[in-house]
């Protein structure tokens, strides 16, 4: 195989791997900025979100397209309010202290993967793509749902952009986000803000997994990757800023892309990880990052 | 050994979580020697005879695991219709070690000391065989495992493991090694899990291969926890001219899939091993591009209807599992059909073992090893559904016959069947020179 077309594959897997990255991230991002939780269970409702896909296209019957749109809305919307309902009965319980909000994010993490273990078992389940169509390059094949994923991730990432820097509940969750106090103080109904906030993070990690599941399968314990990658990424970008986050998606994912397919997945991650500890013992803020208030 | 066995009586009501150790460590021998012992098991005879069940319910075996445990309940029961063991009937205990190497000693120190059963039986993935192996050792609890690795007869293991129901990668690969130089090319390019089972196949096959004039050009080591296998597939060099693969874990459905997606139609001969595609219905959308590649089976999936297995339909009825390889309460939920018969077979000899051994408790598990060493030949039948074997018990490891079958139409159909004699090697160790 020529250097071209290795370079070629590297860089569309390189590129399906960051947009989903992206989104997943930006869900943490946006939890830790807006609320300053670490939220250690995002990995669990990206995981959520692939099993729910799972059962919502099994239940529909006809074709797989019908499937994964309903998957499209109601994963999201099924993780979504079970994240609010977890912020409402543990984290605002614990104030939203730093510290003790890990540990319970910890602890709902084993909740979620084993209730996943339980109720959909063990055994990793494909879902349908809703379309299948190659698109046949010199050399090798590759999936056009793939190429579909990274014009979504997109489109979502411009959606929750929108979303953020140009409506009312964008400039709601800034303010809170700049002073909760003062924007209580103001009138901002914080408590459901701190929810929704919970809940729009969890919803983009599902729907990053609904449109990732179709090339993998759903099972129990694919939430840990995700995770950690999230984390790297997160980090790297500096906590918080969505542009870093974005950005950092990017690097990471395209690298870990080219470098696994280049030489070796291990690699990748190790570099990654070397990425990490360079930015914290250089730029403990991050690459956008801003000093925490 | 007997230094310890003094101090063991087991008689005495154990207090603590250490005498109960030292009971156990004491062994059959140590504690044969004491006359009380004997009237114990006997006062017990009715009892059980408890087998433990190390299953793969959960993480990356999960697929095998679920039909490990159908095929060994099936055994159990056609065992325990026919009278038992020794007249006692087969209790099975089932732990589940989340197939990790870590959890896998942990359980097999469970039923040792815990659950009190006879012996331990039943693991498949060879990291949690090589994990929980030593333990077994140092409790002296006989543990049979259904693994395929090459390391029980590799001597990496202890005289207490052994593998009498089911056939070893590198006896497996060197019976394919021929046919595959010989049919469909010499440049080959492997794709294995990178764990120990994996490491089997790619130096055991490299060899053979070399043995037949050919060359294994890449090898392409990929993690079995792996969930996208894309980025593997542009290392395969363009002068291959054989794709190997071997895959397990719960990406198998979308590695065979994106290899098709890779190549389209204009793709190497492609050799697998079905645990590639164990589990998996090969009706799969996607997997139309496997049609017309050869993979390995040790027992046809598919019902050949040729004669070749007389005893295929009632082991089918007995496991519930149709013609085509699925459950009969689910078309879509597939067997692990080539590997699932190991847990089969194990257990009749388990079963034929502790009758020759005349066995009574757990202070007879020395003899039980002895009796298992002793065999030489398992011949076909409805205790050995999958083909005659042969064993040998220096090594304790069976031999059998292998297949390879090619998609026709979305079926696999066989089209070589090896004889014993090509899948033999020569002895690598003699346990029963080690002390019991």
């Amino acid at each position: 195989m020529d250097y071209g077309t290795f370079f070629l594959i590297a860089s569309m897997e390189g590129a399906v791997q960051a947009a989903v990255l992206a989104l997943t991230a930006l869900g943490l991002s946006l939890v830790f900025g807006v609320m300053r939780v670490v939220n250690v269970a995002h990995g669990e409702f990206y995981m959520l979100g692939a099993v729910i896909a799972y059962w919502v296209s099994s239940q529909i019957s006809g074709s797989p397209l019908l499937g994964f749109m309903a998957a499209l809305i109601l994963s999201p919307l099924l993780v979504g309010v079970l994240a609010a309902v977890a912020d409402r009965l543990i984290l605002k319980r614990l104030n939203y202290d730093p510290e003790a909000t890990i540990v319970a994010t910890i602890g709902l993490l084993y909740i979620l993967q084993q209730a996943a273990l339980t109720l959909h078992g063990p055994v990793p389940t494909a879902v349908a793509a809703p379309f299948d169509f190659y698109v046949r390059f010199p050399g090798f094949g590759y999936s056009g749902y793939k190429l579909f994923v990274i014009v979504a991730c997109i489109a979502l990432m411009l959606g929750t952009w929108f979303l953020l820097a140009k409506t009312r509940i964008g400039l709601v969750m800034r303010a809170t986000q700049y002073d909760r106090e003062t924007a209580q103080a103001f009138g901002i109904p914080v408590d459901r803000v701190y929810a929704g906030v919970f809940a729009l993070g969890a919803a983009l990690a599902a729907i990053a997994a609904v449109l990732i599941v179709p090339t993998q399968q759903a099972y129990y314990l694919m939430g840990g990757d995700p995770l950690l990658l999230s984390f790297i990424v997160v980090i790297i970008g500096g906590l918080g800023s969505l542009r870093g986050t974005v950005v950092a998606a990017i690097l990471i994912g395209m690298s870990d892309g080219i470098i696994s397919t280049l030489f070796e997945p291990t690699l990748a991650k190790m570099i990654a990880t070397a990425l990490v500890a360079l930015v914290l013992v250089f730029r403990p803020t991050g690459l956008f990052g801003t000093v925490a208030r | 050994m007997t230094d310890q066995g003094p101090k063991s009586t087991t008689q005495k009501k154990q207090f603590s979580r250490r005498d109960t150790l030292k009971t156990v460590a004491a062994g059959g021998l140590a504690a044969a020697a004491l006359p009380l012992a004997g009237r114990f098991n006997q006062a017990h005879s009715a009892e059980p005879i408890r087998i433990g069940f190390q299953a793969h319910r959960t993480g990356i075996g999960a697929a095998y695991g679920r039909w490990y445990e159908r095929t060994t309940m099936a055994a159990a029961q056609l065992i325990n219709d026919g009278g038992g063991i020794n007249g006692r009937p087969v209790e099975i205990v089932t732990e589940d070690d989340g197939t990790d190497p870590k959890r896998g000693a942990e359980v097999v120190e469970k039923f040792a000391i815990q659950h009190k059963t006879d012996i331990v039986f039943g693991t498949l993935f060879s990291h949690v065989v090589i994990g929980s192996a030593p333990r077994a050792g140092e409790l002296k609890i006989p543990y049979f495992v259904v693994s395929e690795g090459h390391h029980v007869a590799s001597g990496k293991l202890n005289r207490y493991v052994l593998q009498p129901g089911i056939t070893d990668v590198k006896s497996q690969v060197s019976s394919m090694a021929p046919w595959v130089s010989g049919n469909l090319g010499k440049k080959v390019t492997m794709i294995f899990p990178d764990f120990a089972f994996g490491h089997d196949h790619r130096d055991y096959f490299s060899a053979a291969m070399a043995a037949q004039g050919g060359e294994v050009i890449e090898k392409i080591a990929i993690p079995p926890t792996e969930t996208n296998f894309f980025k593997y597939f542009p290392r395969i060099p363009k002068e291959t001219e054989v794709l190997y693969h071997v895959m397990v874990g719960p990406g198998v459905l979308t590695f065979v899939k994106e290899m098709g997606q890779f190549f389209g139609g204009d793709r190497p001969e492609i050799f697998g091993f079905i645990d590639s595609l164990e589990a998996v219905d090969l009706a799969s959308p996607g997997l139309e591009a496997l049609e017309g590649t050869y993979f390995w089976e040790a027992f046809p999936r598919y019902a050949q209807n040729d004669g070749s297995n007389p005893h295929d339909a009632f082991y089918r009825e007995k496991v519930g599992v149709d013609a085509n390889g699925a459950s009969l309460n689910d078309p879509k939920d597939i067997s692990t059909y080539s590997h699932m018969f190991g847990c089969w077979e194990t257990l009749h000899i388990i079963k034929q073992g502790m009758e020759a051994a005349g066995y009574q408790g757990p202070d007879d598990r020395a003899k039980l090893i002895e009796a298992v060493e002793s065999f030489t030949e398992f011949p076909e039948s409805q205790a050995h559904p999958q083909g005659m074997k042969t064993f040998n018990g220096k090594t304790h490891q069976a031999f059998g016959i292998q297949n390879i079958s090619k998609v026709n139409e979305g079926k696999l159909g066989v089209v070589h069947r090896t004889s014993i004699e090509d899948s033999l090697y020569e002895p690598e160790v003699d346990y029963t020179q080690m002390p019991l």
